[in-house]
């Protein structure tokens, strides 16, 4: 009997190692019910045990922007592209807390899970992705702040943003991050189950890799001499892009925007591989 | 009717301390056997799982199983602990994937390895039905349509809309338990998680199960210790010993050969390291033997009590604790409970630390037959601390002390025997 004919007569054949390029799409599309349950799960739950409930979507933000108008525009004197620094600020800390957020909470995946995954099967990637789109629910909620600052200043500022064309280009960004994000994560996800030290690094790199981003400073004042460590960094162009488009400021540079996208690919590739090798045995080594 | 479930060479191998192969060149090519889908190139042949023998750094917690379960059995697990019964389910359930061999499986698998996986405590009954079927792999429009059989067999419904970290332990393995038990599948497999709740439950999902075995014709494959629930619920058995398949068969016959198998006390009434059924490493028995028998084996005489010495290690002393013996049948039938809190005037034992030494004399109302007997510690709270099952056999015989002839009845004669008042008047 050839395997063809094997699988039609079996529902399930359990064997020790499918080939790690394997994902079984039909598996995921099954349990899409529990992807939306576990969203709702997590807004439920954050709902009920805080005092202030969806406010702190709004709080977060706003509070590290006035840190930041204080230190990095008073103090330090950060130019910002002739931006109003809070409306500057405020774009980049949304957008950069999006994308940390998906890589720090994908990234301790197995560890936040353990219990339930040494129970029950199903897709392991469901935790991840559903871990990506509650935190885009949370950026959407961000996005009325940030819309909220924008009519503001255009009020009372007499402020004339230069949003253009390109705004069509954020939705893309945003789910350039979110690949990004969670690419990495589940790199370092698949990687913590052996070296838990890695899990420390997480939250302290990502904090880091933030300096070396254009999201407290625009790209234009950084030097040559500093230009290429940018430039290898694939958040650079996405955050440009997302700048230009909706503040007429920034850069939008197709080749900074193709590198992005090829190293997401890569990763997302490898982030799959490393995952899936890593789930099927994960319940042995914990 | 067909075959569920094939299992053809099936093993499982765990690595003592590390999990790399030890080698930067051997992970490499082990990974790449693994990228081209192919086995373990490494998995060799290494020693049973056998936690008495050290040395090795490879243990097989299942080693080249083979078995096949036909649609509709009910087939129980059986096997001292650390035998590969949960990592069978284990794989059964694709928790983790099998080391070599592989697995067949015709219609749906739902298993029930833990009730209430993936509870959140935030959430009400309700959300947590929802949630809770998710995990165990139901549509939301399959839960839609049970919502209201669900919450009729939990009987919870008067909290369904309060979240559950409001409930009792009780409630709540209730809500757990209905989710799982309308699971839509054509196998069920079920782990030791009856073992929670309070009795009237725990009859309920045994009832449930049976009624999901016998009544709608499904798979089930049933593991627990408890040898009078897997008798009266599985046709057939699956005895494991050290993660080999040891015996498969009738029931009856697959949990007399688990009786028969199980580790006994040596010289002297010593209990082997490890023998221990549970075990919390607060105290634990280190010999148990009978006293007044005759000969090598344990034969008792006829109505003749049963006197046994023990000695329990401490590594803290302990207040209130329950010590107490079960004895059972050659069947796996529970016959008889001891405890020294059923004694009037004697309380819960206070137990030091080091070595404390037992005597107990049982009545002994047994009829003729083999019985083993399982010592237990606990504390008054209801936490075990230590048992050890089935740890001796012994014989009650036919005959009487000091007489010659055997019991004049050879019919059967039940279990226990009660004490009764005759008085015979002449008209």
């Amino acid at each position: 009997m050839n395997h063809d004919e094997a699988v039609k007569e079996w529902d399930l054949i359990i064997e020790p190692h499918t080939s790690v390029f394997h994902l079984s799409y039909r598996d995921l599309w099954r349990y899409r019910d529990l992807l939306f349950l576990l969203v709702k799960r997590d807004f439920i739950s954050f709902y009920k045990q805080t005092i202030l409930g969806p406010l702190w979507f709004f709080l977060q933000p706003l509070f590290t922007t006035i840190i930041y108008v204080i230190v990095f525009s008073r103090l330090a004197n950060i130019s910002t592209d002739g931006l109003p620094p809070p409306l500057f600020y405020l774009v980049g800390i949304v957008t950069w807390n999006y994308f940390a957020e998906c890589l720090t909470k994908t990234s301790t995946i197995f560890r936040d899970n353990a219990s339930m995954f040494g129970k029950v099967y199903f897709p392991r990637l469901i935790m991840p992705l559903s871990v990506v789109l509650s935190n885009l629910i949370k950026f959407g909620v961000q996005l009325i702040l940030l819309l909220l600052m924008f009519l503001f200043y255009i009020a009372f500022k007499d402020f004339r943003p230069a949003t253009n064309i390109y705004i069509l280009f954020f939705p893309v960004a945003v789910l350039m991050m979110a690949a990004l994000g969670l690419a990495l994560g589940l790199i370092i996800s698949a990687l913590t189950t052996k070296y838990r030290d890695l899990s420390f690094l997480v939250t302290f790199g990502v904090q880091l890799i933030m300096y070396a981003t254009p999201v407290i400073y625009p790209l234009s004042i950084v030097s040559d001499k500093y230009r290429w460590l940018l430039n290898i960094n694939p958040m650079t162009g996405i955050f440009e892009a997302i700048r230009y488009g909706l503040l007429g400021r920034g850069l939008f540079d197709w080749t900074l925007i193709g590198y992005s996208a090829t190293i997401i690919i890569v990763l997302m590739i490898t982030g799959i591989i490393v995952f899936n090798k890593v789930e099927k045995n994960f319940v042995d080594t914990v | 009717m067909g075959t569920a479930i094939k299992v053809e060479h099936l093993s499982k191998i765990y690595r003592l301390g590390e999990i790399g192969t030890g080698t930067l060149s051997q992970d490499f090519n082990r990974w790449m056997a693994r990228v081209r889908g192919k086995e373990d190139p490494y998995l060799i042949v290494g020693e049973l799982n056998d936690r008495m023998v050290k040395g090795g750094d490879i243990v097989y917690s299942l080693r080249d199983i083979d078995f096949e379960i036909e649609e509709g059995d009910a087939v129980g697990i059986i096997g001292r602990n650390g035998a590969g019964k949960s990592t069978l389910l284990k794989i059964l359930s694709r928790i983790t994937s099998p080391s070599a061999g592989r697995i067949h499986i015709r219609g749906r698998i739902a298993s029930l390895l833990e009730v209430g996986t993936g509870f959140h405590p935030e959430l009400t009954g309700k959300e947590n039905i929802y949630l809770n079927g998710a995990i165990m792999g139901m549509r939301k429009k399959e839960i839609d349509r049970k919502l209201e059989e669900i919450i009729d067999f939990s009987g919870v419904e008067r909290y369904i809309e309060t979240p559950v970290k409001r409930y009792s332990s009780g409630m709540y393995v209730r809500l757990a338990f209905a989710v799982a038990a309308h699971l839509e599948s054509e196998i069920l497999i079920v782990d030791e998680v009856l073992a929670v709740g309070d009795q009237e439950f725990q009859k309920k999902c045994l009832g449930k199960m049976g009624e999901v075995s016998k009544g709608e014709g499904k798979t089930v494959l049933f593991v627990s210790h408890n040898m009078a629930a897997i008798k009266s619920l599985c046709s057939s058995g699956i005895f494991l010993q050290n993660g080999v398949l040891s015996k498969k068969g009738e029931i009856t016959e697959i949990i007399k050969a688990y009786l028969d198998n199980s580790t006994k006390a040596g010289d002297e009434g010593l209990i082997p390291e490890g023998a221990s059924t549970y075990y919390t490493g607060v105290a634990r028995y280190k010999r148990i033997r009978i006293v007044n028998h005759s000969g090598d084996k344990v034969s008792l005489y006829y109505c003749t009590p049963i006197k046994i010495y023990a000695e329990i290690e401490c590594s803290e002393d302990i207040n209130d604790a329950i010590l107490d013996i079960r004895i059972a049948n050659r069947e796996g039938f529970q016959v008889v409970h001891c405890s020294n809190i059923y004694n009037n005037g004697t309380e819960v034992a206070h137990l030091h630390k080091g070595i404390t030494k037992v005597e107990i004399e049982i009545e002994n109302l047994l009829q003729p037959g083999s019985y083993s007997l399982t010592p237990g510690i606990h504390q008054r709270d209801g936490l075990s601390l230590d048992y050890v099952e089935n740890i001796l056999d012994f014989d009650v015989m036919k005959i009487t002390e000091g007489k010659e002839q055997d019991l004049v009845y050879d019919w059967d004669m039940g279990i226990i025997r009660l004490n009764s008042d005759w008085k015979v008047y002449a008209q």
